[in-house]
């Protein structure tokens, strides 16, 4: 479904030229719930803004169903972002709205009957367990919940991909267990395939059946999350599980 | 004093009047001028939405020149073009025409403050959820800011009402025009205390009803 073929990103900075992300290629499939792992710096969340066309590639391409996302403007690209939701680390929701109105405002921007965006934005709310919250405003929110309308938001415009730049990396491990179940039942019943950006192993655990492993720009493994953690052939995915210590140098 | 006050009470009262609606107009149109400004200058830096360097510069330059003229010296170079607009050069209707002009580029860099501080990640993340340009400033930045923009419109108000005294030492009319009037040239000094007294009053009401507004309104003391 999306395909990344020979993308490369690098950025100009006061130090020269950074390349964070160096001919990479990837296939990610329909229904999956892919993990992209790698420490910080690795290129993982450059490699997502490429995906959500936050950012431009350098060179090489993504596709979304055939289609090269970074050659689209104005209403095609609007339309397509549409078929992508976002979630972010920190949530990104509007201070000043409430919860209700955070989980509508993508519809609203799309310009829905408001009748159907109501509707939608309830059964939204009860997928994510906050309806009981739907008047309060995301100050009065814990950081679990305020993940699950960024995740209710993220869906309202029935997306067919949810893209998830570190969705727990704020969040105590129960709250991340309880937000990482969400995110899977979300796959299964609504059929929404799901990347997922993480430097933790244990969210790839939980949830994900495809895994791949970035280090230094550069994907150094990728497959199914059981056969690449029963025998792991990089050394950074090693690390990764705590098979190697990591050297600082 | 009270015999002053009795003396002068529908004067001064005349004259508050007048100066509310002389900073209220000005401050609405320095509004209608200067909140598109504040917002071009936003949208146009670095890491604006609609970045243009080239752009951002001029249009800096010419916020930053008209900031720097004097009020009074503003009022007196423009009074051809006052006239032109509303017939006269003297008054308090005329006032508001260079008080709008004197407030509009302040008013830009207030409003251009209180966008800035809308979190980047808020606006990428409409931009993701498939929001135009307008969209982002409208239902994000503009909307976001509220509380903020609140309080920049009180600071506005007051520095508004600052200039329409001036405007009062050259036909202004309103507070300004009684204590130079009054207060210096028939030297009466308890009208030009009573005059200072009204205006420290309405700066505070000013202060304090906008600060509660802005707290009231903002979602995220709760």
């Amino acid at each position: 479904m999306i395909e990344i073929s020979h993308l490369t990103k690098k950025f100009n900075d006061k130090s020269g030229e950074v390349t964070a992300l160096h001919d990479v290629n990837l296939s990610i499939g329909r229904g999956d719930v892919f993990g992209i792992i790698g420490m910080s710096g690795a290129g993982k969340s450059t490699l997502l803004r490429c995906l959500s066309t936050l950012e431009t590639p350098t060179s090489g391409t993504v596709t979304l169903d055939g289609v090269n996302l970074h050659t689209l403007s104005g209403n095609d690209l609007i339309q397509m972002r549409r078929r992508m939701g976002v979630v972010f680390q920190g949530y990104n929701l509007l201070m000043q709205r409430t919860v209700r109105q955070n989980v509508a405002f993508p519809l609203s921007l799309a310009g829905g009957d408001p009748a159907e965006t109501a509707r939608r934005t309830s059964e939204l709310l009860e997928l994510v367990g906050l309806s009981a919250k739907a008047d309060s405003y995301p100050s009065q929110l814990s950081g679990g919940q305020k993940q699950r309308v960024a995740i209710a938001r993220a869906l309202s415009t029935s997306p067919e991909v949810l893209l998830c730049d570190e969705p727990t990396s704020a969040l105590d491990s129960l709250t991340t267990k309880s937000v990482l179940e969400l995110l899977r039942d979300i796959n299964r019943k609504l059929n929404v395939t799901i990347v997922i950006i993480t430097h933790e192993i244990a969210v790839v655990k939980a949830i994900c059946n495809k895994v791949a492993v970035i280090d230094a720009s550069e994907f150094v493994e990728w497959g199914d999350t059981q056969e690449i953690f029963a025998a792991p052939k990089s050394r950074m995915t090693r690390q990764l599980l705590g098979y190697e210590v990591m050297n600082d140098d | 004093m009270i015999e002053t006050i009795q003396k002068f009470a529908p004067l001064l009262w005349e004259n508050t009047l007048v100066t509310l609606g002389m900073v209220g107009a000005s401050t609405l149109f320095a509004y209608l001028l200067g909140l598109p400004m504040g917002v071009l200058l936003r949208v146009t830096d670095r890491g604006g939405i609609m970045e243009n360097h080239a752009f951002n510069s001029a249009f800096g330059w010419v916020v930053n020149i008209l900031r720097s003229l004097p009020f009074i010296i503003l009022m007196i170079s423009i009074s051809p073009f006052t006239r032109l607009l509303v017939g006269k050069a003297i008054g308090p209707v005329a006032a508001c025409v260079p008080l709008v002009i004197g407030a509009a580029p302040f008013v830009a860099r207030l409003v251009e403050t209180s966008l800035a501080e809308i979190d980047t990640g808020m606006i990428e993340a409409a931009k993701c959820m498939g929001a135009t340009n307008w969209q982002i400033i409208s239902k994000v930045m503009v909307r976001e800011s509220v509380p903020s923009l609140i309080r920049g419109l009180s600071i506005s108000t007051i520095t508004i009402l600052g200039y329409s005294a001036m405007a009062g030492a050259i036909g202004g009319g309103g507070l300004g025009d009684v204590a130079i009037r009054y207060g210096q040239h028939r030297f009466e000094p308890k009208v030009m205390l009573l005059t200072i007294i009204l205006l420290v009053i309405i700066v505070c009401v000013i202060q304090i009803v906008f600060d509660r507004l802005s707290t009231r309104l903002d979602k995220r003391n709760r």
